[in-house]
């Protein structure tokens, strides 16, 4: 092959590639990372559809921990965060990544276990019940994947006085998100810790009669508050802020807050609507 | 064994009501698909080609890094065209993350080497009496090429479904890359994975089921192709 023929095929493939971007191409909207609850619930495919209906911005999201959908915000990869860690979102505010934080909604955290309960954790308070976890060494599945969920369960070993179990085997960190490690831990007959919105609805998959019951509930520091999160447009000035703040200034309006405490499966609200 | 059959008949259900969330998805699926098969097809066959047909010093030991890609993991294409195409990435300027374009960019460099190193072994083994033929016959290089890539039709049209059928399936690029978001750039295999996880196997199965209907209908039209 001579260099003419070189240069010319190469010019093929990048307008091959051009091309293929105009056809494939999707308009550019705003983007969201959010955690799974707030995917998994089907709260999104209930509420975004009004948010683009009044105000006529189409949003996109995609769903995973928390602590990947803080790092897509620290490298500009998306526009606007949905997330569930307080203390992380504010050293990331303070680390110059995210601009405004707003507190939207919350709900609990609640550990879940079989009905038999064979370390009997139920009703105790949460520093007690995972000492008598790691006692009875029951199979116990851990997100393991840094998502909200995730760094409020190993604050909570911490609290209990404990180091995190990761070397146990009895300790399993799934890697997966929280309707998934729900499953999981009803496979294995274990216990995990979820939001309560996902846990309301995997009762609902499961016809109100689910095999994995709520055993542990109520502490303070249980507390799961959901806020979203706007990029500093310092950090990332190609990120759409004002678009985001849009967002965020409707999430936290009387309307969105009513819709949000509209969301109920099984006559349950799974977020209560909180923003100030 | 009850979620099988619901699978089934979920399918039927699924494609009958249009429902529009599995018919993105397989939208979504055959767009990205036809343009890394499209791509790599158009690069991979002169690629693979000049390989098998030429000699030159370093043919082996590109035949060997070549075979070693046959075993690209997806995951890892997946990690390496996110680098590539994060903001914070050298492509970064375009915008392809979250993006069907950016997974069928993913997908060519699966196909690639699968479509070079088939198309290569086929001309390789060419019958040598075939070109000897030729050549007695009088006939001029460009000749003898072409009667060689019409000799090996079959090996390319085998090359192709290959290939096809490992970009169809992947799962590691689609969800890396395209973040599996609803109605955009979710596909069969990362909608399969979602409804799994979710727990909700029928629906999981259904998705499965009209992959292989789509692999089905492919593999149909190549063979009338071939008895043409």
């Amino acid at each position: 092959m001579n260099g003419k023929k070189l240069i010319s095929s190469l010019l093929a493939v990048v307008f091959l590639v051009i091309s293929a971007n105009t056809v494939l191409a999707e308009k550019k909207d705003l983007m969201m990372a959010t955690t799974t609850s707030t995917d998994n619930t089907g709260l999104l495919d209930y509420l975004i559809p009004y948010f683009t209906e009044q105000t006529g911005i189409a949003l996109k999201w995609t769903a995973t921990g928390t602590g990947k959908a803080l790092k897509l915000g620290q490298n500009c990869d998306v526009d606007v965060l949905l997330v569930h860690a307080p203390s992380a979102e504010k050293t990331y505010i303070k680390n110059g990544y995210g601009k405004d934080r707003r507190e939207i909604m919350y709900n609990d955290f609640i550990i879940i276990g079989p009905e038999s309960d064979p370390a009997d954790i139920k009703g105790k308070k949460i520093s007690n019940a995972l000492v008598d976890l790691k006692k009875s060494s029951s199979p116990f599945m851990s997100r393991g994947d840094d998502s909200g969920t995730n760094k409020k369960e190993k604050q909570l070993w911490k609290n209990a006085g404990m180091v995190l179990p990761e070397k146990e085997a009895w300790y399993i960190q799934t890697g997966q998100g929280m309707l998934a490690t729900i499953h999981m831990a009803q496979e294995r007959s274990g216990y995990t810790m979820t939001d309560r919105g996902t846990y309301i609805k995997y009762q609902d998959q499961k016809g109100g009669n689910a095999p994995l019951k709520i055993l542990v509930e109520g502490d303070k520091i249980l507390l799961n508050q959901y806020s979203v999160v706007t990029l500093d447009p310092g950090n990332c000035a190609g990120a759409k802020y004002d678009l985001a703040l849009k967002f965020s200034d409707w999430m936290a309006s009387k309307p969105a807050q009513e819709l949000i405490g509209g969301f109920r499966l099984l006559g349950q609200k799974l977020f209560i609507p909180n923003a100030k | 064994m009850d979620f099988i059959v619901a699978g089934f008949l979920k399918a039927i259900e699924l494609l009958i009501r249009f429902d529009p969330s599995t018919w993105t998805a397989v939208s979504a699926t055959l767009k990205v698909s036809t343009f890394s098969m499209v791509i790599s097809l158009a690069t991979g066959l002169p690629c693979g080609f000049v390989l098998g047909y030429f000699n030159f010093k370093w043919k082996r030991s590109l035949r060997t890094v070549l075979d070693t890609l046959l075993a690209l993991p997806t995951v890892t294409v997946g990690l390496l065209v996110y680098a590539l195409i994060s903001s914070q990435g050298p492509l970064g300027e375009f915008h392809l993350l979250f993006t069907l374009t950016g997974i069928a960019i993913g997908q060519t460099i699966l196909a690639f080497p699968i479509v070079t190193a088939i198309t290569a072994s086929i001309v390789e083994n060419i019958d040598p009496e075939l070109k000897l033929t030729l050549v007695s016959l009088g006939a001029g290089k460009k000749n003898i090429i072409a009667t060689c890539l019409w000799e090996v039709r079959y090996g390319i049209l085998a090359a192709a479904v290959t290939a096809y059928g490992r970009v169809l399936t992947e799962v590691g690029i689609s969800m890396m890359v395209g973040g599996n978001i609803k109605y955009h750039t979710r596909t069969i295999t990362t909608a399969i994975a979602l409804e799994t996880n979710k727990g909700l196997f029928a629906d999981g199965i259904a998705l499965g089921i009209v992959l292989l209907g789509i692999a089905f209908a492919v593999n149909l039209s190549l063979s009338f192709l071939r008895k043409q």
